[in-house]
């Protein structure tokens, strides 16, 4: 019986060349063959959207597929996303990675891999959203430093920066509520 | 860390090949978007000698509608595919509102339709590592006798989890089946049976092709309701699907209720079709006759503690879910969630 694989995949416009038995998932191969340790292995049964990575620029969960069976597929990583920025003109970081970093939108950061790839996929999909449409994009990422406030002021902020707008002041920049005048 | 048993993975292109292919080995099993399958085999509920993926089966994937305007979703159709399609939309909204609600936006990418119908059942006594289930000796549905949701009991009672499943029992729909002796159809009423075991009249060498929907009549509704934990990720605590099929002045002609995630199949509302005939939505019989309804859903609905959450809790969501499903189906709205 073959248990062991080789195969090609297309990881961040790259094509590996891997050997990886069977039943190894892609999150494995990403991460103990391809040395690719950005996606991060969590619960690794599918809650919480830590090994997000996008297959063919849809999200996915690489703890849940199958290595093998993702061959032809365009896989892109935390990794892959700068090089691709920059491939396509830019420059610095892709500007989902800038706003997470200018908004600190991090505690542990152990999340950040996964709802950066989440968001990334939004923005590419519709790139303009509203809250309403980032709650959603974002609700399979979980982050337990509850984070999310400076998360989804983050997205926004890439947004802003991706439309040419300033973004808003940071949460911790906004001015003083004004006292009520004693009488 | 959770690691997969071993297998052997095969990739085939066409669904003959997938029916070959899982005939040839005894015990092998089919693996779709894998968001279910693929955590069970970590918890090692199964450990299949073999794993067959359709990912590479473009033949089922898909949605199109029929001459006789009936609505065929191949089985391998992603779920947000399904939730964003503006065919499903329109023919069958309960089914695309189901789909837009289950697990999350990666799961939904992956996790296909056939798989959602086809869902193993579930327990809080099951879905556990094995380290967790060997703790407690087991329980009947894997590995051991007893049953620990109901003391002394013969039967297994984990839940019908699938979301879909409900809305589809509402609308009439046929499985396109195919094995080693052929293709078969069956209603999806007909397929169930009341065994949290093996739920389903499937055989283990069949494969699901496809998902008919027949053309509803023009004064269709539909919505689904579903009570969960979080407003993501999470299976139904509770899934409430309405169909309400209004005539040409406006009354309700047809009424179905089918409720999910209290027992191991899912379950219909019986006689809510006399108390609402004829009354026409936004009139206080309407609204009367919703309540009635409701009320009836309580009687006949008793949920067990199989799943996470209170069951006394659960049952008393019932009525509430019921009634406000129906109303949102009346408007044309839904799905019905509590975020």
């Amino acid at each position: 019986m073959r248990r062991m694989g080789e195969y090609r995949l297309e990881v961040n416009g790259d094509t590996h060349e891997v050997s990886a038995p069977d039943h190894w998932t892609l999150l494995e191969v990403l991460r103990y063959r391809l040395g690719l340790t950005g996606s991060k292995q969590g619960c690794d049964k599918g809650d919480c959207g830590a090994c997000t990575v996008l297959v063919d620029g849809r999200p996915v969960l690489s703890c849940l597929s199958l290595a093998r069976a993702s061959e032809g597929r365009a896989i892109t990583t935390i990794e892959g996303l700068m090089p691709a920025h920059l491939r396509a003109g830019g420059k610095g970081a892709d500007p989902v990675q800038e706003a997470f970093d200018r908004c600190g939108a991090l505690q542990c950061g152990f999340c950040q891999p996964g709802m950066i790839l989440s968001a990334r996929a939004l923005l590419n999909r519709c790139p303009a959203p509203s809250r309403e449409q980032m709650r959603d994009a974002l609700s399979g990422n979980l982050c337990r430093c509850t984070g999310y406030t400076q998360i989804f002021e983050a997205v926004e902020s890439a947004v802003a920066t991706s439309l040419g707008l300033t973004p808003a002041p940071r949460s911790w920049e906004a001015p003083p509520v004004a006292k009520e005048a004693r009488p | 860390m959770l690691r997969l048993p071993k297998f052997e993975l095969c990739t085939p292109h066409t669904v003959a090949e997938a029916v070959k292919l899982l005939a040839e080995c005894p015990g092998a099993m089919l693996v779709a978007g894998g968001t279910d399958l693929v955590p069970n085999m970590k918890h090692e509920l199964f450990t299949p000698p073999r794993l067959v993926s359709l990912a590479n089966v473009r033949e089922l994937r898909g949605i199109c509608t029929r001459d006789d305007g009936s609505l065929v979703i191949g089985a391998m159709t992603s779920l947000a595919d399904v939730a964003a399609s503006d065919l499903v939309r329109a023919h069958a909204p309960a089914l695309a509102q189901a789909c837009s609600l289950i697990a999350g936006p990666q799961l939904r990418t992956m996790g296909t339709l056939g798989g959602n119908v086809l869902l193993d059942t579930r327990c809080q006594w099951y879905n556990q590592t094995y380290f967790w289930r060997q703790a407690l000796g087991f329980c009947m549905k894997k590995d051991g006798e007893v049953c620990h949701v109901v003391k002394g009991g013969k039967n297994c009672v984990a839940a019908a989890s699938n979301d879909s499943a409900p809305t589809l029992m509402t609308l009439g729909a046929m499985l396109d089946l195919v094995g080693p002796s052929g293709p078969r159809s069956v209603p999806i009423d007909e397929f169930w049976v009341a065994d949290g075991i093996y739920n389903k009249q499937l055989a283990k060498d069949e494969l699901l092709v496809s998902i008919r929907v027949p053309k509803p009549p023009a004064g269709h509704r539909g919505a689904y309701g579903k009570l969960r934990d979080r407003g993501s990720i999470d299976f139904p605590l509770l899934g409430v699907a309405v169909r309400l099929d209004l005539d040409a002045s406006g009354a309700v002609e047809h009424v179905d209720i089918v409720v999910t995630a209290l027992a191991a199949q899912p379950k219909r509302i019986t006689k809510v079709l006399e108390l609402l005939r004829g009354t026409r939505p936004g009139t206080p019989q309407f609204d009367e006759s919703v309540a009635q309804a409701a009320a009836l859903a309580h009687k006949q609905c008793k949920p067990l503690a199989n799943i996470p959450g209170d069951a006394d809790y659960r049952r008393e969501m019932v009525p509430v879910y019921v009634k406000r499903t129906l109303h949102a189906a009346a408007r044309g709205e839904g799905p019905v969630h509590h975020v």
